[in-house]
């Protein structure tokens, strides 16, 4: 396939496309956008589906209907969006209906900057909706990663039946870079999981395979299945008792915590002689890595560490790190998120710093490059 | 006796339903199987049910074809994404007063004004069933809510003519009291292709007719029985005749326009994506 | 009889709404609260319980005249008569 010039939001559109997404519910919001108005010019060119809701309740539950009746769905947002999709990702958690929200992260809270870049949403990603859930969050750093993640989050979202956070950034959605798209011969699809037994069979639409997740039908195959928010034990049918509630919320967080670390994906480079490290994710990263560079052309050892799946957070690598290590800096574009679980992750085995920025400008690596001389002299001087 | 036919549509297993003494939910919940007997081609696996939250959306649970119980406020929304990704589908949302016209209020709206191909059936006992009686945007002015202790002085909506007014193609009322009128209105909005929305109303004994004195569920009725007016006899008479509690039931608007499934599939040829 | 009853008992609530709707007073609530005939003989088969119970508690079948076969004895011949069971 020949390069093409495109956008980290259009890369999405067709990465999802490719992995077999043929619904897409949304509602327009800066810097989203683009990912709507590609699924519907695409969509229905395959015989898939674009609807524009009146809102983003109404965009979440469209989509998790169609899930429901068997058609792989995307939605995406930015936000004040991404706020009001809580709601029904905390539904589409407890229930286990496949879904991928994308959040092209902008400065908040509220409606904030509209057009600027952040990373703010990192926290709300992993707990915006209310209560115990289990959820699956990416984030990309290039045009061509951004395609990946969404093929790779379709099929988690399909093979885990959760919800998959696609945590895009400005930066990164609108990023033009030419790239060489995969055709669908070469990726890999995973299909939406089906029953195992008939009714006559005793199916019982919630009951975990192997892997603790359940083989829920679709609807109209005949299976009368019932779909609640409310605990529910295998049959799907709400149950008050705490047993089912513990083992329910148990399963939940299980069936992704035991697949943890083929989910965790970890870039890591000069890490072989590295005293330091410079941890960031998403657009951050693309910084992050130029500071690391021009650190080390003047003999600071200093390796780059990026977080491409933010969750479930990758604890073991990051303590494996710290240990080896003196200190690692966390370089965002908010006032301190993810650098809570870099802390929490090292255990006190190295020093943890902050650089932080949320001033609506992205980083310059001179930034983060002042910031990784800083952290060595004061871990010196420590 | 001979087997009552509309029983295979009921999960026997979760019978007695869980609704109190003489609430009216399970009279339309059986007025819906029995519409959807008479619908040829309509089976237990190609209808979907679909629910808000509340006491008359806890229907789906007992009713035996694939069903979903949502968040309060968006069955519609789940139910158009339901019926856009498989059209073969037949979709029916049952839903509360509080559930479609206020927390779900734009979603009904939007629901009617795009037609898509489902039938919407509002259990209206004007008033919060579930969470114990606070006032909806249907209890009638000057009743008594847990939240209104002194009266209602919120205006109310009539949830047809908000239906009509939005786009819906089929809209009808009727109440728990007419139980053959009622299954009526509901096979031909099954039979509508397009939005089709019926009120139902229903006695809430517990949570609105004890705190407003109304009493007895059968007294409920009775008050139905003598306020509803066929629509045909409510168009003749004249406006100081329309007074007191008196409404009209019956088919008050049907239009054919074409259905939103419809209308994408002439985006999806356009496109060239049709197979 | 006009009509044969069929009671769940375990999916009655006592609302009472057969009771009330009923034209000729055939149905009651027991000390319990759960409903019983009580005079049968006066039904007319009208279905007006089944119709609203919101339980589905009371089912109401219409006795229809069985058609037998009996030997006239003095024509000799066999005749086809509607009997109601009593
Ligand atoms: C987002 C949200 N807000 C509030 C509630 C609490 N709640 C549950 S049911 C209900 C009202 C239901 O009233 P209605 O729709 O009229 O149904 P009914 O119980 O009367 O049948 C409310 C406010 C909720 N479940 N979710
Ligand atoms: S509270 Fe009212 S609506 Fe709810 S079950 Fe009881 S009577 Fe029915
Ligand atoms: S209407 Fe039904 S539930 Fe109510 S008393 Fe009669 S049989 Fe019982
Ligand atoms: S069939 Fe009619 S008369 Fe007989 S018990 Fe029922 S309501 Fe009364
Ligand atoms: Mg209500």
């Amino acid at each position: 396939m020949s390069a093409r010039l495109m956008q980290g939001n259009e890369a999405v559109a067709e990465g999802a496309l490719l992995a077999g997404v043929r619904f897409f519910g949304g509602y327009p919001i800066t810097p989203s956008t683009e990912i709507a108005e590609g699924m519907a010019k695409l969509l229905p060119q395959v015989g898939g589906t674009f609807i524009q809701m009146e809102d983003e309740i109404a965009s979440m539950g469209v989509v998790l209907g169609a899930s429901l009746a068997g058609k792989k769905v995307l939605t995406a947002s930015s936000g004040p969006g991404i706020s009001l999709k809580q709601e029904l990702i905390g539904y589409a958690a407890a229930t286990e209906i496949p879904v991928v929200i994308v959040n092209v992260q902008r400065v908040g809270p509220s409606t904030g900057q509209p057009t600027a870049p952040s990373q703010g949403d990192v926290m709300q990603a992993r707990w915006g909706t209310h209560g115990d859930h289990s959820i699956i969050v990416l984030s990309p750093w290039s045009v061509r990663e951004a395609f990946d993640l969404a093929v790779r989050s379709v099929n988690y979202a399909e093979r885990f039946r959760t919800p998959v956070i696609l945590l895009m950034d400005e930066i990164v959605g609108h990023l033009r870079e030419s790239v060489e798209l995969p055709a669908e011969s070469e990726i890999e699809i995973y299909p939406r999981r089906a029953p195992k037994k008939s009714r006559a069979e005793g199916y019982e639409p919630y009951a975990p395979d192997e892997d603790l997740v359940p083989n829920i039908a679709n609807f109209g195959e005949g299976y009368h299945i019932h779909v609640t928010g409310l605990i529910h034990d295998e049959t799907g049918f709400p149950s008050g008792s705490p047993k089912v509630t513990r083992e329910s919320i148990k399963r939940m967080h299980e069936k992704i915590s035991r697949a943890a670390d083929e989910i965790i994906d970890v870039q890591e480079e000069f890490m072989d002689d590295a005293e330091f490290a410079v941890v960031a994710f998403g657009g951050t990263s693309r910084t992050a890595y130029e500071a690391v560079l021009s650190a080390r052309k003047r003999g600071v050892k200093v390796g780059f560490v990026r977080l491409v799946t933010i969750f479930p957070f990758a604890d073991k690598i990051i303590s494996e790190l710290a240990k080896k290590i003196r200190g690692l800096l966390v370089a965002e574009l908010n006032y301190g998120q993810i650098v809570g679980e870099v802390e929490r992750a090292a255990k006190g085995q190295c020093a943890v710093k902050l650089c932080a920025k949320y001033d609506m400008t992205i980083f310059e690596p001179e930034e983060i490059e002042a910031a990784i001389d800083e952290m060595i002299s004061e871990v010196d001087g420590e | 006796m001979t087997e009552r036919s509309y029983e295979k549509f009921f999960r026997q297993n979760r019978l007695p339903h869980l609704w109190c003494p003489g609430c009216g939910n399970g009279i339309v919940m059986k007025a819906i199987v029995q519409a959807v007997e008479k619908k040829l081609g309509w089976t237990q696996d190609n209808t979907i049910i679909v629910s808000g939250i509340g006491c008359s959306s806890r229907a789906s649970g007992y009713m035996d074809f694939d069903t979903l119980h949502t968040a309060h406020g968006r069955a519609i929304p789940f139910a158009t994404g339901i019926k856009l990704a498989n059209p073969k589908l037949n979709v029916i949302v049952i839903t509360g007063d509080g559930d479609c016209t206020a927390i779900g209020g734009n979603h009904f709206i939007h629901g009617c004004r795009r037609n898509v191909d489902l039938t919407v059936i509002l259990f209206n006992n004007n008033i919060y069933g579930m969470t114990g009686g606070q006032a909806s945007p249907m209890t009638p002015l000057g009743k008594k809510a847990t939240t209104a202790p002194y009266g209602s002085i919120d205006r109310p909506f009539d949830a047809c003519k908000l239906a009509e007014a939005a786009g819906a193609t089929y809209v009808a009322r009727s109440t728990a009291f007419h139980v053959q009128h009622l299954t009526k209105m509901i096979e031909d909005g099954l039979d509508n292709r397009g939005f089709s929305f019926i009120e139902a109303l229903v006695q809430c004994p517990t949570a609105y007719g004890r705190r407003n004195k109304i009493g007895e569920p059968a007294k409920m009725m009775a008050w139905m029985r003598d306020n509803a007016i066929m629509k045909s006899a409510w168009d003749k008479l004249t406006d100081d005749k329309k007074t007191g509690d008196k409404f009209p039931i019956g088919l008050f608007y049907r239009a054919e326009t074409e259905t939103y499934d419809e209308a994408y599939h002439h985006v999806i040829e356009l496109a060239g994506g049709a197979k | 009889m006009k009509s044969e009853f069929t009671l769940k008992p375990e999916r009655c609530k006592g609302c009472g709404i057969c009771v009330a709707f009923c034209p000729r007073q055939v149905l009651a609530l027991d000390t319990l609260g759960k409903v019983y005939v009580a005079n049968h003989e006066k039904c007319i088969a009208c279905g007006q319980c089944e119709l609203r119970c919101p339980d589905y508690a009371i089912f109401m079948d219409k006795k229809v005249p069985k058609k037998v076969q009996r030997f006239d004895e003095t024509t000799g011949l066999s005749i086809t008569v509607e009997e109601v069971e009593k």
